[in-house]
């Protein structure tokens, strides 16, 4: 249903691409090292270095599966 | 480590290994088409897996057994810097995002097969074609060897002593995958993958609390690194740049690889794809916590006569015996899936890019398919009398090298669908001074992956890759220029498809 929205709405579609400039934050956050090479807060054992990284692919899934859904769905 | 045979563990692995044999080859009946003898069909299992095949099949063929058996083995050794494994596997879905679905559908809609197939229909350059495609088979040979690697770790650790299981299995996997193509991969995969989850979800909740914790674990491991006077639980300052660009050079490479974009072409469509790289960081989860096994060899305190041993021996110590055959079987089965792929992939560019644009033009589709099943076979066996008769080192050697010349065919494959600007002699030269400039840089430090940057006072180790890629751009860019400015329009305005046999 949302795809007949967007097909006449145009203009709603360009809008939502700009949600494509979300998948350049995992680059940001991973390859920017000085940004969490830290022992502390150490969360349920885990240092800082290791639970970030870890943080960041439940993050990446959810900013993909917002980019995903300004596509329409073709099955 | 334990050497003697334990049966309930032996029981365990032969059942799953007879299980997907087995599957292996009823998967030629599986959503079957009027027949097999096509490329699309053998060799892409007829362009129509939907999301949750190719979840399993993609997640079952990128975290390979050499990957569950290798982080772990590199984090155990040096620490923090083994964990680069983690962003790579992250930033790759991006990546896939954005680029594969666009891929998708030019190999959709034109019939391509092979990323060869894509640039030769984009330049319509027979040596472009060919240097893809070459790359392509290079790189994967090796992959496949260390599969077997991963492999041979979990049957030694079972206490089998000597090469005849490696090659019975190999024998086997040869055959059901020379008579059903990706159709076996594919459902061997849910096995595969369903296995490695239950075996890494045990041993990531259970073995921590056998330590004393998660902190216990960190900390031991920091003592180990401290008492060796090597590695680190935190990543050194001059370490910084070789970590990020090792993450993203690797993550860039990843799908260039044969076998990645057979999953990727044997998708159903581009939403498939999309809905992938929402689902498919799901792997890289369990892929993190599995690298923090290496951690746990050192709270358990493990004697290892060889780093490799670190995910094995665990099991071994601190399971009981049937789920320590299980594990081993999943691992084992792990080698299975992407070593099929990967022999599938490049039985693809063989048929496609060699036999079909050298040896017989007009082949027809039941031919192509006949020539790739074949082509399967020697790869396989190809890869196994590596393993058998030239050291480890040396598949070792390669594959670091084959990630650096893969990484090279990316602006050839992938600029073309995004802008019309680059001509096939551009890329051409581009990717041959990444691929040359790369291994010579590579071969010059002593095979090594990393390389001193100096400029002025500034000075950083860097991936090679990375190194190479920025030169291959550069010099493509460079070219282009002048291609462009002393010769007439080039043929890459449109895609060349292929004739058609209906």
């Amino acid at each position: 249903m949302t795809r007949e929205i967007r097909a006449a709405t145009g203009e709603a579609l360009i809008m939502n691409r700009h949600y494509l400039w979300l998948l350049l934050l995992p680059f940001v956050g991973l390859l920017w090292i000085p940004l969490y090479n830290f022992k502390d807060p150490v969360l349920l054992g885990f240092p800082f270095f290791y639970w970030y990284q870890l943080a960041w692919v439940p993050v990446t899934a959810v900013l993909t599966w917002i980019a995903y859904r300004t596509y329409p769905h073709e099955d | 480590m334990k050497t003697e045979l334990d049966i309930p563990a032996l029981a365990v692995f032969i059942f799953f290994f007879a299980l997907v044999t087995i599957m292996g080859f009823v998967a030629s009946r599986w959503k079957r088409p009027k027949t097999l003898a096509s490329l699309d069909e053998w060799g892409l299992g007829g362009r129509q897996f939907g999301t949750w095949i190719t979840w399993f099949l993609v997640g079952g063929d990128f975290y390979t057994a050499y990957t569950v058996i290798a982080v772990p083995s590199l984090v155990y050794s040096v620490g923090a810097y083994g964990f680069f494994a983690l962003p790579y596997t992250i930033l790759v879905y991006p990546f896939v995002f954005m680029v594969m679905p666009k891929l998708w559908q030019v190999a959709k809609d034109n019939g391509y097969v092979t990323a060869a197939d894509v640039v030769h229909g984009r330049y319509a350059s027979r040596t472009l074609e060919a240097a893809v495609a070459i790359t392509g088979v290079v790189a994967t040979m090796p992959y496949i060897a260390l599969q077997l690697i991963g492999m041979a770790a979990a049957v030694k650790a079972l206490g089998f002593e000597g090469e005849w299981p490696l090659i019975a299995a190999f024998l086997v996997l040869a055959l059901y995958t020379y008579s059903s193509g990706l159709r076996a991969p594919a459902l061997i995969a849910f096995v595969k993958d369903i296995m490695i989850y239950i075996a890494v979800i045990a041993a990531v909740s259970y073995i921590p609390g056998k330590l004393g914790g998660y902190a216990a674990v960190f900390t031991a491991a920091d003592e180990a690194f401290k008492a060796k006077g090597s590695g680190s639980i935190l990543l050194q300052p001059s370490q910084y740049v070789a970590y990020a660009t090792l993450a993203l050079g690797s993550a860039l490479a990843a799908f260039m690889y044969p076998h990645t974009l057979t999953g990727i072409f044997a998708s159903k469509s581009a939403t498939t794809i999309r809905k992938n790289a929402v689902l498919l960081p799901a792997y890289t989860l369990m892929l993190g916590l599995l690298a923090l096994l290496g951690y746990m060899g050192h709270a358990a305190h493990l004697k290892l006569a060889s780093n490799n041993d670190v995910v094995p021996a665990l099991f071994q110590n601190l399971f009981p015996g049937w789920f320590a055959g299980f594990a081993f079987a999943a691992i084992a089965i792990g080698a299975l899936v992407p070593a099929a792929v990967m022999s599938i992939g490049a039985a693809n560019l063989f048929t496609r890019n060699f036999w079909k644009a050298y040896v017989n033009p007009n082949v027809t589709h039941a031919q192509e398919a006949g020539v790739a099943k074949i082509a399967s076979l020697v790869v396989k066996v190809g890869a196994l009398l590596v393993i058998i008769y030239l050291p480890t080192q040396f598949a070792l050697d390669l594959q670091l090298l084959g990630g650096l010349w893969i990484l090279q065919t990316l602006p050839a494959l992938i600029f073309g669908l995004f802008t019309r600007w680059f001509t096939a002699p551009a890329l051409l030269a581009g990717w041959a001074v990444g691929l040359f400039g790369g291994t010579y840089l590579t071969w010059m430090d002593g095979l090594k992956p990393l390389h001193l940057l100096s400029v002025g006072s500034w000075s950083a180790t860097v991936y090679v890759g990375i190194i190479a890629l920025v030169a291959n751009i550069v010099v493509a860019a460079i070219v282009n220029v002048i291609v462009r400015r002393t010769s007439g329009p080039f043929a890459s305005d449109t895609w060349v498809g292929l004739p058609t046999e209906k």
